[in-house]
């Protein structure tokens, strides 16, 4: 949004592409690692929400070019989508109270763990968790 | 400085030309018409894919039975060991390599190199029809060895069929669409269609391809990563 922009196409030098091209394999990598190296709980999420958001950065502002566009053209891609937050946020909050609810009255166990595929194929051991595979069949 | 020559001047920057774009009786985005239209179209789109994700939120968080293991099951056999993962990272970095061809085709159209275009576009198309066949060989994968159907799968919560099929299918279908768009434009600067009109078209077509990239980064971190 900095330099002055005019109703011509954007061109800018191809090295910035190759730049940001680069820096989203590099992104990815870090994501995928943070799920190969099978790091869990707060760490997890914060990871993968900042390398999501640089990555999903990136691709606006060069990629589609938001940068160089004028002020009124990106407030109107980024202003509508923005009000989106309120709606996440509203749906959280309400699906915290739906499954607090649950839990609470219809005697699930909030502690119950999903099956893996070897267990599910009888590869793996058996750790006794079967019932939920037993219903969904 | 008479009137014409006042008219000619580039608008105002910032904050004192969002007001003069939007309050003077007169057009308010100063690019062209069809790439506005293409914005206006994706801030749609970003609405139809925020409410699956949306959706997908609040039926993870309401459901209570727990979630299967993503990680374990997208996992594919590489030298004998189960790769976590393997196949999604694989169809993410297609899905890049595909938009940094895109972006050089915007680049060398606006040049005015139409082969350099056509086969970088081509290129782009190519990557996205691999990306789709993945997703072809993932989908039947899940339906026909793991059992996840969209009412229930033997691991976990049922409801990770019905946002897997949802959501990653209409992202497919945004896929293959993208594919048959870039190819249509492709074949038309070839023919030279587009050599008086301007090359805009080639960077319309890469903003909606660059927001189906877009889109599976939200899908790859909420779907196959948290």
């Amino acid at each position: 949004m900095a330099s002055s922009s005019d109703t011509a196409g954007q061109q800018h030098p191809l090295g910035i592409y190759y730049k940001i091209w680069v820096l989203l394999f590099v992104v990815s990598a870090f994501s995928y690692a943070v799920d190969y190296f099978d790091v869990q709980g707060a760490m997890r999420w914060t990871l993968v929400i900042v390398f999501m958001l640089i990555k999903a950065g990136f691709i606006i502002a060069i990629f589609m070019h938001a940068f160089w566009e004028r002020l009124a053209l990106c407030l109107t891609i980024l202003g509508p989508p923005g009000v989106l937050l309120l709606l996440i946020s509203f749906m959280a909050v309400e699906g915290g109270y739906t499954s607090g609810t649950r839990y609470d009255y219809m005697g699930h166990d909030p502690n119950a763990v999903a099956l893996t595929p070897a267990e599910v194929h009888g590869t793996g051991e058996d750790h006794g968790e079967g019932d939920v595979a037993a219903e969904a069949h | 400085m008479s009137e014409a020559a006042a008219t000619s001047v580039s608008p105002n920057d910032g904050v004192t030309g969002l007001v003069d774009d939007w309050t003077a009786d007169k057009q308010a985005y100063h690019v062209p018409w069809g790439k506005a239209m293409m914005w206006i179209f994706l801030v749609s789109d970003t609405f139809i894919f925020s409410c699956f994700l949306t959706g997908y939120l609040n039926v993870r968080m309401t459901t209570t039975e727990p979630w299967p293991p993503q990680s374990e099951i997208f996992s594919l056999n590489f030298l004998g060991a189960p790769v976590p993962l393997l196949l999604i990272a694989i169809m993410t970095m297609v899905l890049i390599t595909s938009s940094g061809t895109m972006a050089l085709a915007v680049n060398y159209g606006y040049r005015g190199d139409k082969k350099k275009t056509f086969w970088l576009i081509a290129a782009t198309a190519f990557f996205g029809a691999t990306f789709v066949g993945m997703q072809a060989f993932e989908w039947s994968k899940l339906i026909l060895e793991e059992g996840v159907r969209p009412w229930g799968n033997p691991f976990g919560a049922p409801q990770f069929g019905s946002v897997f099929f949802m959501v990653t299918g209409f992202h497919g279908l945004h896929v293959s669409a993208g594919v048959i768009y870039l190819m249509w434009v492709a074949f038309r600067i070839r023919a030279g269609y587009y050599d008086k009109k301007g090359f805009e078209i080639v960077e319309i077509a890469g903003l909606y391809w660059h927001f189906v990239d877009l889109v599976w980064v939200f899908i790859f971190a909420f779907f196959y990563l948290l």
